[in-house]
């Protein structure tokens, strides 16, 4: 069997989590020097670890592992507004592979793109022009947690296709690598008022299913599902315990099923009623059933951000979440039943996983 | 040639850098572009988009608090100095 790799980025550095059987883990770390780590990924393209991490003694990096975590570099080289610009770059926040572009979304917000694997990086967009991008740079206008571009969906064959969030603003999806770009945010539902018609909307996480046409999204008000890749959406809240979370994960071979952690929406974002729960539609929506066979189910007060959720791609797909108080659990029969891989880690801030042959 | 001490946490991120660095330079600016020359990527981790120091460290030089435009004399003394905080 081959081996399956989390990469679970936090607080205090970077963790590796693998093994043979999905059973029996191994964890190594921390890594990274202990710096918060906001998003770690491993890249089958290369076959390396990225992981985008943000000191508060020494700016935005991005570190690299050639040997699964064994060691390590780092390089900002070109991960800057420069000197004349006003903008500052307070944070690396996500990472994504697109073809031959490694990409980085930062805040303030703007991409930047790497096509040496991490050793150098461009500004490849600000999206300047889009509605409430006048206003977006000044970290006033910042929603908490400043993460400005906090995620990417992306085309492992088409470099130039791609969507990222703007935190607090919405989707924007790019065909012609970043020269332009189009809102994708028509149908979402939003509870406060905007002065535009396209964004203004609290886009935590979204997702492609195994068919292109078929997206879902954690919103800060409600699950979205979309079935003509981004351009329209439809909310399939109902039967859920509530319409806030920040994970979400899609089957790999599945198009209608779908995975979330809805938290309380107020300032405590943890799972409803302190029982750890993860929630699955098998039918894109209609329906929800509540996963928590292995799961604390008594005062597990839970957190797990909006990278925090992920699936792998073995026939049976294991899921895999980490929490905001260091725990990681795993299921490998598509959440049916769970067990708990790591107890004690700092602040989980993104999961990823690998499968390796 | 100026007497440059660097903490801790820096040095594990650029192989072969030491704590205590020697360097020819007029000002502090010109001090950590000097370190850059052989440690790439070190000013990114002192001197944020301005220039500016990062705001959670110091530099002082001979004692006294500067900046990156300070003056750096023949045998200055330059500390760069990360606060201690954090959790």
């Amino acid at each position: 069997m081959p081996k399956t790799l989390l990469t679970v980025a936090t607080r205090k550095g970077t963790f590796v989590l693998e093994s043979d059987d999905r059973r029996d883990w191994t964890l190594r770390g921390p890594y990274c020097e202990g710096w918060p780590v906001y998003h770690a990924i491993y890249d089958p393209t290369t076959g390396e670890i990225y992981a985008a991490a943000a000191s508060e003694w020494h700016g935005s990096t991005v570190f690299r592992s050639r040997d699964l975590g064994e060691t390590w570099e780092q390089s900002s080289e070109g991960l800057s507004y420069g000197d004349g610009d006003g903008r500052k770059i307070s944070k690396v926040s996500t990472l994504a592979r697109a073809g031959d572009r490694l990409l980085v979304g930062v805040e303030a917000p703007g991409i930047f793109e790497s096509r040496d694997n991490g050793v150098t990086w461009s500004l490849l967009s600000t999206l300047s022009g889009q509605h409430g991008s006048e206003s977006w740079d000044d970290p006033a206008n910042q929603p908490p947690g400043h993460l400005g571009i906090s995620g990417f969906v992306t085309d492992a064959g088409d470099s130039d296709s791609f969507f990222a969030i703007v935190q607090g603003v919405g989707a924007f999806e790019t065909e012609d690598g970043g020269s332009s770009w189009t809102p994708r945010n028509n149908g979402l539902r939003r509870d406060w008022p905007a002065d535009y018609e396209d964004v203004g909307f609290c886009v935590h996480k979204l997702v492609r299913s195994s068919d292109p046409e078929r997206m879902y999204q954690q919103n800060h008000v409600g699950m979205h599902r979309s079935d003509d890749a981004g351009k329209s959406w439809t909310e399939i809240t109902e039967g859920l315990p509530g319409d806030f979370g920040f994970a979400a994960a899609v089957h790999p071979h599945d198009r209608d099923t779908f995975y979330v952690v809805p938290v309380d929406g107020g300032h405590g974002r943890t799972m409803h009623d302190g029982k750890a729960t993860v929630w699955r539609t098998r039918d894109a929506g209609s329906s929800w059933q509540a996963l928590r066979t292995g799961l604390p189910q008594e005062d597990a007060h839970l957190g797990v951000l909006r990278q925090g959720m992920t699936i792998d791609t073995h026939d049976i797909p294991g899921v895999y979440f980490g929490t905001s108080t260091g725990q990681v659990f795993a299921s490998g029969d598509e959440g049916e039943t769970w067990s708990e891989i790591a107890s004690y880690l700092p602040s989980i801030s993104s999961v990823d996983v690998a499968v390796i042959d | 040639m100026a007497d440059v001490r660097l903490p801790g946490t820096l040095t594990p991120l650029f192989p072969g850098l030491p704590r205590r660095v020697e360097v020819e330079a007029a000002t502090v600016l010109a001090a950590i572009d000097s370190l850059e020359t052989q440690w790439p990527g070190l000013r990114d981790r002192i001197v944020e988009e301005g220039p500016a120091l990062r705001r959670h460290l110091h530099v002082y030089v001979d004692g006294e608090r500067a900046g990156l435009d300070t003056p750096v004399a023949e045998r200055s003394r330059l500390d760069v100095i990360a606060a201690i905080s954090g959790g």
